[in-house]
């Protein structure tokens, strides 16, 4: 049956508006890159008076960018990894076995997504520097203390997400894989994780997103030589200029990463959710 | 609908329950007995230590005297009883009249950010959902939003919402002549409006990509069944999709008010340490008592309210949407 007229007028209207919507901060962005500072600094123009690449050499030499670059790269990673392997195993354990206090689990993980990231933040920075003082592990100021807080935000969620889609992985195939003989460990690892790919991917993906993009801890928790992209974009404005060029800049450099990332396995992340959280 | 949800949930079950008899006839059942405790010992610890203990000893400083001359030893600051839950309460007075209003400012923000976001999501979702040419192209752009780094984007808006030099001043005054001069949009009553449209251009695409992965769980028998009964497509959309979604909505819309209730990220990066009073939301204020103005007693016990507000409100919530489920299902 063919939809009426009035659907595909509707439809083509709205996703016209939507995508100016959507695009204008990435076009603002883009061709802003492409601009001399004297094009930013005035009024605005939709064009550039004059393509030019230098805020894109010049973003490198104003603030430490490559050094911020590779603290997000580390602690979003390093977070990523571990948020992924601590959730596989919680939701397999959620999802497989019966015990006593399951309810009481998941319950109290789920709950922690309402806390205010505020109420948390200054307690923690205690806890961290007086962990520092008494073993003498620096967690406050390190990257190590970012990684450990920030896996703990995705975590909720990703232990949520997997337990929904390990539950759609059959019973069956482990059960199978336990009587020839695996354990447990052996029957999670060799059949549930590579039939549960897509959540998997789907909860690495957030996972990544939810640590590259935090501002709150990581404007308190950092230093100089530790500080990640979040904190360090500040740079650009100093007291007598702002490089908006090369802030526009900086952004889509720092952005193209997760963005192609995600875009790639997005495939993923809708069939994750189908599976998963949605249920 | 209702009722595959429940037979889902039944079936989901049998399976959980049947698995246990498994591992038991099997030898070396004392080791098995405590491995879905081992395998949720590392989620459990670190929900322990970067979640629970911070928030109990958040509420504790909420009950104390916590100035700067006392954070290097919270411990020795002196007890304070109810005094900083009585300043912020105490609507009549600066600290309180600035908490009230900031709450206020959040719940219509809130209300009116996860309203759009919403609306927006569940119409661009319902209408890529059949296929036409530019369909995935359209999916991945509405996408971007939501996988850029919220700094990056924000601080994009930040220079388009710029006095001197920023596209909305010159297209609405310089182009389209709408405003007399150009306007403030970072400071003053304006920024009210600039927040909740980074808000939505930002949030809306997580409802598009929960409510898109809930319509494929919605069987195409369906329509075909409501077509042949001569059913329109607004019709169906009516009929079929919007109450085929109502469990995805109901979770989508708790986890929506939650993070845009709790958003730090967007009015700190938009404003700054001091927001505008017109877009004064509650996190940032909580964060300017505490680290600007050097009150962490009063700045926890807002915290501290502000969670019990967010517990009572999600616990109406879930026992509203659970009430209004379980006829159907019967």
């Amino acid at each position: 049956m063919a939809p009426p007229r009035s659907f595909f007028w509707s439809r083509r209207i709205f996703l016209t508006l939507l995508t100016g919507f959507v695009l204008l901060p990435v076009y603002v962005m883009v061709s802003s890159s492409l601009k001399p500072l004297a094009d930013v600094t005035g009024e605005f123009h939709w064009l550039p008076s004059k393509v030019t690449f230098r805020p894109y050499i010049d973003i490198w030499s104003t603030i430490p960018l490559a050094r911020y670059f590779v603290n997000s790269l580390i602690v979003a990673g390093a977070a990523t990894v571990c948020s992924v392997v601590i959730a596989v195993f919680a939701a397999y354990a959620v999802s497989r076995y019966d015990f006593r206090g399951k309810r009481v689990f998941t319950v109290t993980v789920l709950s922690t997504q309402m806390f205010p990231g505020i109420l948390f933040l200054l307690p923690l920075f205690l806890i961290y520097v007086n962990i520092g003082n008494a073993t003498g592990i620096a967690l406050f100021g390190s990257r190590g203390g970012l990684i450990l807080t920030y896996l703990t935000f995705s975590l909720p969620f990703s232990i949520w997400m997997l337990i929904g889609y390990l539950d759609s992985v059959p019973r069956d195939l482990d059960e199978a894989a336990l009587v020839d003989g695996c354990g447990p460990l052996g029957a999670l690892f060799r059949v549930v994780v590579p039939a549960a790919i897509p959540g998997i991917v789907a909860v690495a993906v957030y996972a990544f997103m939810t640590a590259w993009g935090e501002v709150l801890f990581a404007s308190v928790m950092t230093n100089d030589t530790t500080r990640t992209l979040a904190v360090g974009l500040q740079g650009y404005s100093t007291l007598n200029n702002v490089y908006w060029n090369q802030i526009m800049a900086a952004s889509l450099v720092v952005s193209v990463p997760v963005v192609a990332g995600f875009l790639l396995l997005q495939r993923y992340l809708v069939a994750g959710l189908t599976a998963g959280a949605v249920k | 609908m209702t009722t595959t949800t429940a037979a889902e949930a039944a079936v989901h079950k049998t399976p959980s329950g049947a698995v246990q008899p498994g591992p038991r006839r099997r030898p070396g059942r004392i080791r098995r007995v405590g491995l879905p405790y081992l395998l949720l010992l590392p989620a459990l610890l670190l929900e322990l230590l970067v979640h629970l203990v911070p928030m109990v000893i958040g509420i504790v400083m909420s009950f104390k005297e916590l100035t700067q001359f006392y954070i290097r030893d919270w411990g020795a600051a002196p007890w304070s009883g109810l005094d900083n839950y009585k300043v912020s309460v105490d609507f009549d007075a600066p600290v309180g009249e600035a908490l009230l209003h900031s709450f206020l400012v959040t719940v219509a923000f809130t209300l009116l950010s996860v309203g759009l976001c919403w609306l927006i999501g569940t119409a661009a979702a319902v209408f890529l959902q059949d296929t036409f040419r530019g369909r995935g192209l359209l999916r991945a752009l509405f996408l971007i939003p939501y996988a850029l780094p919220v700094y990056a984007a924000v601080i994009t808006w930040v220079f388009m919402f710029q006095h001197d030099n920023g596209l909305v001043n010159h297209v609405l005054h310089d182009q389209l002549h709408l405003t007399d001069k150009p306007s403030f949009w970072l400071i003053g009553d304006n920024s009210f409006w600039a927040l909740l449209t980074v808000s939505v251009w930002k949030g809306w695409p997580f409802a598009f990509l929960i409510v898109m992965a809930g319509l494929q769980n919605i069987p195409g028998e369906l329509y075909e069944a409501a077509a042949l009964d001569g059913a329109g497509m607004w019709q169906q959309i009516r009929r079929i999709t919007l109450p085929s979604l109502r469990p995805v909505n109901q979770v989508l819309l708790l986890v929506l008010f939650l993070w845009t209730f709790n958003d730090f990220n967007t009015p700190y990066v938009l404003f700054g340490k001091s927001a505008p009073e017109a877009a004064d939301l509650i996190s940032v204020h909580i964060y300017q008592a505490s680290f600007v103005t050097w009150n962490f007693g009063t700045g926890s016990a807002m915290s501290v309210l502000l969670l019990l507000f967010l517990l009572v409100v999600t616990g109406v919530y879930l026992l509203l949407t659970s009430r209004g489920r379980k006829p159907a299902d019967a």
